[in-house]
Parts: structure tokens; sequence; C-alpha cells
């Protein structure tokens, strides 16, 4: 589904990902980790190019997403992308939020766009809130909008960008739930996060990144049990223990 | 005092009309309108050419902005008066002329108006919508106009008092509004300058303090709305 | 009118119109710096007065900065020249008709116009460190002054700096509006070169070019200072 052939990113001098060579299988459940300043908000980002790459490819289902021929915005409308900080429409309801795309951009009409939104609000729980605006909220329910925001548009691939990084603690719950539901029906999830119970217990694949390497790939199981790098291996621990060994 | 009202008072309202054109006061708020309403959309143009990528739209706008607002506002009057006449090929009113010149400073405040409002809306926004596959295009239409508008509105105000202000120039040219009939009131009585001018100081006080405490009405009320449940879907 | 023929700028850069407008320009830069010097610690005391928790002196300063941001300086100027100098007494207006009293009005006018919203400006300014800035400072142990000095009022300065430069930009291009009441500054030695020469665009090209350079002047200033001095926010 995803493919990264050597693929470099530089922030001036800083190299922000460092020959990254990767795939990402149809079906796949991909959990990206790593500390702060790692790279992997950076690659998830270059998928739908929010992130441009300096050197290497990308190849979303067998197309060079770079190539010059590309329709960026037709392939964006088929990969669904969730921001940490939701990046709801403050100025429409819930419901227009997700209206807008199917009806601009595949040309649906409005009944059909606001029954199929309805649908999506539903199964991620908030649709008793469809008329209300985002301020209205908490931010576990922005945070469900805007996945079922880019649920509506039907898209093959999902990318979440750190979820539930910029939620309270009792609310993170909510959210993980419709993710593990959208990847126990079979969607091809990415998603860069801290949360490790749920990487262990959702995904098929662990990547851990440093420095824009990606320095660590496998099934949770082999990841927790047993990593293979020292990096790694000091990530886990301090994830594990907040305060440093005496 | 009263006398002044009765003898000039619709003068002062109205100007010659209708012996010959409209002026005075209802002459200094048409001006002011048309100049608005013909300038917002100027700036609206210039602000989407000054945050353009393309080189060829970028650089003569910035141009056109900073030398606009580096120039007095009465040169660019006296510019309009002797040249565009000359440039367009045949005379032109007065009014007409300051229209002219109100439009092109005014579409340049407008311009940064806008420009600031577009750049205030947060980036997660535009690249929310971009992401969700909405063009350029859409994403300004849909996305970051409606939510600019509203952090414009006070900014755009402001700018529509300013206006209001500045047809008071057109006095030198000779036009007929409001300044320039109660110079040549004050120039038939002689003895009550204070009075006239007085009177003339309080006109555009109520005009201009009545429209900015109106729009910060306004402004409540669209907060307001808001935050209410709205009661149709969608 | 057509402007036909060569444009011949030498006519306006020599013998006696070159000094018309060499002494209008420096008339126009004085007006500016001393209504400037003026109007700075004037606005630094309304503003104190605005923040001030008196009432009175809240409510004073507020219909100060009301009643003259609401009037257009053009009826400033005539207010001043034309209605003020007959509330005087004899010996007063004497004096003023004998020292340049264009000169002198327009001053007053700029500088109460000006110092309305450099006042504003400073308060805003003033008003944006935010309230937890003090209240970090007076945790360490700091005193109310001494908070002021060290960690507010620099935070303060920053802010500040930026509008009251371009207030100071306005005013500049304000002093072109004293040739109403007869001020000899720049934009009134233009138009008496041009009433003699008939070179219009040689004419105001040059005075425009004289005020770009200096309005460019001003512009530079403040990026340099945005630049060297940004105002982080925490």
């Amino acid at each position: 589904m995803i493919e990264f052939r050597q693929v470099n990113k530089y922030y001036g001098d800083l190299r922000a990902l460092a020959d990254v060579s990767e795939t990402i299988a149809h079906g796949e459940v991909v959990v990206i980790c790593g500390p702060s300043g790692s790279g992997k908000s950076t690659l998830i980002r270059t998928i739908n190019r929010l992130e441009e790459i300096d050197s290497g490819q990308i190849l979303v289902d067998g197309i060079d997403i770079h190539a010059p021929d590309v329709r960026l915005d037709r392939l964006r409308s088929s990969i669904g992308f969730v921001f940490q900080q939701f990046n709801l429409f403050p100025h429409l309801s819930v419901l227009r939020n997700c209206t807008l795309a199917p009806i601009h951009l595949r040309g649906m009409r409005a009944a059909e766009a606001r029954d199929r939104a309805l649908a999506v609000l539903e199964r991620v729980g908030v649709a008793d809130k469809a008329n209300a605006l985002p301020s209205q909220l908490s931010g576990g329910q922005q945070q469900r909008v805007a996945i079922a925001r880019a649920l509506v548009m039907e898209p093959p691939l999902m990318l979440f960008d750190e979820p539930t990084s910029a939620l309270d603690p009792e609310m993170v719950g909510e959210v993980l739930r419709v993710i593990r539901d959208l990847a126990h029906h079979g969607m091809t999830l990415v998603c860069v996060t801290h949360e490790m119970g749920f990487a262990r217990e959702v995904a098929d694949r662990i990547l851990f990144m440093d420095q824009g390497f990606i320095l660590e790939r496998g099934s949770p199981r082999e990841f927790f049990v047993n990593p293979q790098h020292a990096r790694t291996r000091r990530f886990l621990a301090d994830i594990r223990s907040p305060f440093p060994s005496d | 005092m009263t006398e002044l009202i009765r003898n000039y008072g619709v003068y002062f309202l109205i100007g010659q009309f209708p012996h010959g054109p409209l002026g005075g006061l209802a002459l200094t708020m048409l001006l002011g309108v048309a100049a608005v309403l013909l300038a917002l959309p100027l700036g609206v143009l210039l602000a989407l050419a000054r945050i353009s990528r393309r080189r060829l739209l970028h650089w003569p706008a910035t141009a056109v902005v900073y030398v606009v607002r580096g120039t007095p506002a009465l040169m660019v009057i006296f510019w309009a008066y002797f040249f565009l006449p000359a440039l367009i090929g045949h005379k032109m009113g007065q009014v007409t002329t300051m229209l002219a010149a109100l439009v092109i400073f005014n579409g340049t405040y407008f311009a940064e108006v806008v420009r600031a409002g577009i750049q205030g809306v947060g980036r997660g926004q535009m690249e929310a919508a971009r992401a969700l596959g909405l063009s350029h295009a859409k994403t300004l239409r849909w996305i970051v106009f409606p939510q600019a508008l509203r952090n414009m509105l006070p900014s755009l105000v402001n700018q529509f008092v300013a206006t209001l202000k500045e047809t008071s120039l057109a006095s030198i040219i000779g036009l007929q509004e409001v300044s320039f009939i109660a110079s040549q009131v004050n120039s038939q009585v002689v003895v009550h300058p204070v009075a006239i001018y007085g009177a003339l100081a309080l006109t555009f006080f109520a005009l201009c303090f009545g429209l900015s405490r109106l729009a910060h009405v306004l402004e409540k009320r669209v907060a307001v709305q808001r935050l209410e449940l709205p009661q149709a879907d969608g | 009118m057509s402007i036909t023929g060569q444009f011949d700028f030498s006519v306006v850069t020599t013998g006696a119109y070159r000094s018309w407008l060499v002494s209008g320009l420096g008339l126009s830069l004085q007006l500016t710096a001393i209504s400037l010097a003026l109007s700075l610690p004037a606005a630094a005391t309304v503003a104190l007065m605005r923040l001030s928790g008196i009432r009175a002196l809240r409510g004073l300063g507020t219909v100060y900065v009301e009643a003259v941001r609401n009037v257009p300086l053009l009826v400033h100027m005539m207010f001043w020249y034309f209605a003020m100098p007959e509330l005087l007494p004899q010996s007063a207006r004497n004096w003023l008709y004998e020292h340049d009293a264009e000169s002198v009005c327009a001053v007053i006018a700029l500088t109460l116009y000006t110092c309305a919203y450099m006042a504003e400006d400073i308060r805003s300014g003033v008003r944006a460190v935010p309230v937890t800035q003090l209240e970090a400072a007076r945790a360490l142990g700091f005193g109310f002054l001494s908070s002021m000095r060290r960690v507010i009022l620099p935070q303060a300065l920053r802010i500040v700096v930026p509008p009251l430069v371009s207030q100071t930009l306005n005013l500049w291009k304000n002093t072109s509006i004293a040739t109403v009441i007869g001020t000899a500054e720049l934009m009134y030695q233009a138009q008496r070169v041009e009433t003699d020469s008939f070179r219009g665009v040689e004419t105001f090209g040059v005075a425009t070019l004289a005020y770009l350079s200096v309005s460019l002047m001003i512009t530079a200033f403040a990026t340099w200072f945005h630049h060297r001095f940004p105002a982080r926010s925490p």
C-alpha cells in the first residue's frame, strides 16, 4: 500500500528523515513511535505531502506521489488524515464539517452526504452532536468528529498523527477505541502515538524511530519482549518507569 | 446658533441640491459608502496577490501597497485630479476623481487588513482542508475566508470610519462636501467661526462614533449567535 | 488637460522652484519632529490616565481619545486656525499672528491628533503583556515598581514601538494636510510650483518621491527594530 524508498528530508542542516525505506501492506496496522524529534510525525506527513521530501520516492498504491502528473488533491481525498490538534472547522457545524468534502469533491447530493455523515458519526458515537459547533464539544468528541470527517470519504488508508496527545487522559480511551474498531475492520492504518498499550494490543507492526532513522521494526511481541537496539531498550525503560534507576 | 442652523442647516446637509449637485453631509456619506464598496474587492485582490507565491503577482502588488501607503492621501487625490483625466482620455467629474483616489488609497489599506485576516486563520485549518483533498481555491472559499472575515470585522469598520474622515480632503479640490460648505458658510458669516467649525466637528464625531458603536454591537451579536445552538441541521 | 511633450525635471530641481520645494520639505520635517516630540510624552500620560484606577482620570482620557479620533484632521486644523484664535484674548491673538500662526496651529492640531492614536497604542501594548508575567515577577520577590521596570516595561516596549513607528509614518503624511490652513510645507509648495510652472508631473513626482523617501526610511527603521527586538510570545 505504501512504500518508502530511501527517503530523506532536511530542515536546514537538521536531518529529519534519514534514508527511510519501508513497506506497509494492505490492511496492515502500523504504529510509529519514538522520542520527540525522531521524525515520526514528519514521516507520516510525507505520505499525503503535507511535508515535502528532499530525495527518495514514496509510492501509494503503486503510484509515485511526486510524479509531475499526479493530482495531489485527488490523492489526498483518498487518504484520511487525523491531526493531533483535531483542526475541525470552527465556523461549521459537526455535520457540515463531515459533509463538506463529499459534496464539494465527490459531487454527492446534500441529502445523501447527510445520511452518510450521520451514519459515520453514529459509528464513532457522536451522532447526537451533529448540529453542534466544534467549540461546544469536548476534546475527545472533537477528535472523534475529526475521525468521522476523514472516514466519510471512505479512504482505503487512514493516517493518525498523535491523535490522543492533545487530550485530557480520561478522553484518550474513547478515541483509541474508535481507532481500534477501524483496525478490526481491516483498514490500513498508520498511527504515530505514545500509547504503548494501544500499540501492543492493536498493531500488526511497530516501527521505532530515532533521529530520522527507523531503528527497529517488528511485531509487538518482538518489539516489547526482545528489542534489538540499546536505544529502543532505553525508550521502553523510560516509558515503563519515569524515574531513572539510581 | 439656532439662526445659523435655520439659515444654513439644509445647505450643510445636502448642499445645493436640488438646485445643484448633491453636497454636504449626504455627499460625505455617499462618497464614503461608495468608496468602501469599491475598495474592498480591490483590497481582496491585492491581498491575494500579496500572499501569492507567484512572483509576477507578489512583487508588483507589494510595490503598489508600499508606494500608496507611503504617500499622503492628499497627494493621491492630486495625482487623481491632475492625471487621471489624461490617462482615461476625457474629463472626470470631481466626485469621480475623489472616488477614484479614495478607492486606490483605501484599497491598499484593505489589502493589509484582509492579508492579516487570512494569515490569522491558523495553519492547521489550511492543512486540514488540503488533507481532505480540497483544492487551494476551495479551501480559501469555504474554510479560510469565512473565518478571516470574522477576524477582520472590527478592522474593516475602522477603515470605513477612516474613509469617511478622508472625504473631508475633497474640499481641497473644491468638492462641496461638508467641510467645504462649513468654510463657505464661515466666509459669509465671518463672526461665528467657533460655532461653525464646532458644529462641523460635532457632525463628524456623531457620525464616526456612532458607526464605531454600531460595529461594536454587531460584533457582539455575531459572537453570541455562534455560541447558540442552531435549530436547523447542516 | 493633456500630458504632451517632454518631461523636464530640471525645471523643478533647479532655481527658485527648487528652493521652494526644499523649504517646504524642511518645514514638513520640522512639523513632524516637533509634533512627535510633543506627542510621545503626552500620549504616555493619556495612556496612564486610561489605565489608572481613578475613574475620573479614565473618563477624561477616554473622552479625549474618542473626541479627537472621530474627527478628521482637516477639521481639527480648520478649528485651531480659524476658530480657536477668536477665543483668545487680543494680546495672545496678536502674538500668534506675528509668530507664524499657520505652523503653530498645524503643530497643535497634529500633536493632539497623533497623541490620541499613540495613547491607544501604548495602552494596548502595556495591556498585552500577560498578567502572569507580573505574577511571576512578584512571586520571585520583586516589588511592584521593580517588576514593572525589569519585566513588564521591557516587554511592553517591544510591543509598543512598531505601532508607534506606524503612527509616526502617519504623522509624516498628515503634515500635508496643513496646506489647507496655509502652512508652507511641502504639499503647499508643490501646489505653488505647479501653479507657476504648469509642470504637474515633474512637481508632484518630485514631491511624491520626497514623501516616499522619508516614509521608506521610517518603515525601514520599523523592520530593523522588529528583527532586532522581536516581541516573543510566552
